[in-house]
């Protein structure tokens, strides 16, 4: 007895020294997650502090954007980041909504995988790949038929036709928002369709039982059920949507003009870094460019933070 | 119209909107599938592989651009990988219930949908600018950085799948914790974990933005990492947006090696994960 307590009281050191130095190890891995949140703001602050320094608030609220004044303001890549945005959730969000409730409620149950597959084969593929698709697929033909067609009938309405005046170029805020609206869509379906998938049975059975039809059942059982989750799930496409770089850089068109018709050129925070970062000559434009950048990061670490929440909320929610 | 039929005809126009959404999401899959098959198989040929970028009006390849992406995303991968999962371990067996822990992946999840360009302007600030050069190491770094919250989260999601009755066996055994994650937990998500890997290797092989201010891009062929270096999405960004019709064939053919890659490497994901029984 006394010999085999005393290899075990000799042996668990060694275990114990190996547990301390894993756990050391994997704590300071986790550390290093925060790390580089916590560098990516101080680089962002550090960078874009001449600018903040020269321009003070103002810069969000300025439309200027001019290298050879060295005059730099945000509102234009603001406007059109938050204008492309709207339109891809405006087109985004139904849609998403509409593949959500085919998969769960309506779908036969041998399609429901590869119909899922598929959506998320949509959210792999690359932006760059759908800029490209943009600019010499999807620009023309917007260029051709959607343009003038919205041109001839909503640009005649007086007031509201501002939104949809000049000329058919193909290349411009709408086509962008469209361009977000394709890529942001599998993220919301996908986030619908597991949080459409979290209702139990019982409750959309009970109302099915007493004669609901499907349409009744989705909006009065299971979307007051998953409100939260869907809201969050559109937040998280919200935040891809103004985040996101190549696909829009191709087609925006890089004005820094705010224009009010959205079918002429824009551009956003994150088209204008890709465009002029590398290009950008002294230190002020520079430093602009990553203003702009801190920009785009407060706003979509508002959004997703939000995001995470609901879905933190709808997780414990199901949990009890 | 009585109430019974005003029901049925409501619910058939949802029912009709929902299909149409579901065959709009699709047609767009195929439409951005079909051009580029149709304009990528177009122009691809040999020579793609093995020729460096040309300058315009001239015929080359795309092998310099291959290579470096190659040499990039292996070096993200080497790096991003043990980071992550030991990252992903620790959420996963040291914080249950931890406040600390539930930051850890608050932040974590942050991560992993910020704008990839914002992460392209940290890795511009803290090696491109202190080195005074663009370089392969900075575009290395930037895809490791864009890589670890995948690993992270596929990590801990699949070592949480893992009974606790195998961990309490081994435990009961006299194992030390680490070593009961070392050889029974890893052990037996081993395939979640590799899937992971797979999805956040698909994940940075189409990253752009991140690239723009860190590898920036070379015309010619290099092999050296502290330069910069040619990578297939930005070849494809500068030569789609020129003028030039042969930069732009060139450009169709990266774009579909690169997307061919990725859905490959997903479909094996998935596959994978369905062969070892991790899918539902």
């Amino acid at each position: 007895m006394v010999a085999i307590t005393d290899t075990a009281r000799r042996r668990r050191p060694a275990g114990g020294g190996g547990d301390a130095v894993f756990h050391g190890l994997t704590v300071a891995f986790a550390v290093l997650v925060l790390v580089i949140l916590g560098g990516v703001i101080v680089s962002l602050v550090y960078g874009a502090w001449p600018a903040l320094q020269k321009f003070g608030v103002g810069f969000v609220f300025n439309g200027a954007w001019n290298p050879v004044t060295e005059n730099f303001g945000a509102l234009a890549p603001i406007y059109g980041t938050l204008v492309t945005s709207l339109i891809a959730m405006l087109i985004g969000i139904p849609v998403a909504f509409g593949v959500a409730l085919f998969i769960t409620e309506l779908c036969p149950k041998w399609l429901k995988r590869p119909l899922g597959t598929m959506i998320e084969l949509l959210a792999a593929i690359p932006s760059i790949i759908y800029g490209i698709w943009g600019l010499f697929v999807l620009a023309p033909f917007i260029q051709q038929y959607v343009e003038p067609a919205l041109i001839g009938t909503l640009g005649k309405i007086p007031g509201f036709g501002l939104l949809f005046a000049g000329p058919p170029l193909g290349i411009g805020v709408l086509t962008a928002g469209f361009i977000l609206a394709i890529m942001v869509l599998p993220f919301i379906a996908s986030v619908m369709r597991d949080v459409f998938e979290t209702v139990p049975p019982m409750l959309k059975e009970s109302a099915y039982g007493i004669g609901a039809t499907t349409t009744e059942v989705v909006w009065r059982v299971v979307l007051p059920f998953t409100r939260i989750g869907v809201v969050g799930g559109i937040l998280l496409g919200l935040g891809r949507a103004l985040g996101e770089t190549m696909a829009v850089t191709f087609v925006i068109g890089n004005s820094h003009h705010i224009n009010l018709s959205i079918l002429q050129p824009g551009t956003t925070i994150s088209a204008a870094l890709a465009n002029e970062f590398t290009e950008a000559v002294g230190d002020l434009y520079q430093s602009s460019l990553i203003a702009l950048g801190f920009i785009l990061f407060l706003i979509t670490f508002v959004v997703l933070a939000a995001a995470k929440l609901m879905l933190i909320r709808l997780q414990k929610g199901a949990g009890t | 119209m009585d109430l019974y039929a005003r029901r049925r005809m409501s619910n058939y126009v949802v029912v009709g909107l929902s299909l149409a959404a579901t065959a709009f999401g699709l047609l767009f899959l195929v439409f951005v599938l079909g051009t580029l098959l149709v304009n990528g198989i177009g122009a691809l040929n040999l020579t793609l592989f093995t020729q460096a970028t040309p300058p315009p009006g001239s015929s080359g390849g795309l092998i310099n651009a291959i290579c470096g992406s190659l040499a990039m995303t292996a070096i993200a991968t080497l790096v991003g990988t043990p980071t992550g999962i030991l990252a992903g371990t620790f959420l996963a067996e040291y914080a249950h219930n931890s406040r600390f822990g539930e930051f850890v992946r608050f932040i974590n999840d942050i991560l992993l949908s910020a704008p990839s360009i914002i992460v392209g302007l940290f890795v511009y600030s803290i090696v491109v600018v202190p080195m005074g050069h663009f370089s392969a190491w900075a575009g290395s770094i930037a895809l490791a950085i864009i890589m670890i919250p995948v690993i992270v989260r596929t990590t801990e999601d699949m070592l949480s799948l893992v009974p606790s009755a195998l961990r309490e066996a081994a435990a009961a055994l006299g194992a030390p914790k680490w070593k009961i994650i070392v050889t029974i937990t890893y052990r037996s998500a081993v395939q979640g974990m590799l899937t992971g890997v797979l999805l956040a290797v698909a994940r940075i092989s189409g990253e752009t933005a991140p690239l723009l201010f860190t590898a920036l891009n070379n015309q010619f062929w290099s092999t050296n990492l502290n330069a910069p270096m040619a990578n297939l999405p930005v070849v494809i960004f500068q030569f789609a947006m020129s003028p030039y019709s042969d930069w732009q064939a060139l450009a169709w053919a990266g774009a579909l090696l690169i997307t061919v890659t990725i859905l490959l490497l997903n479909i094996s994901a998935r596959l994978f994960a369905s062969w070892s029984g991790l899918e539902k």
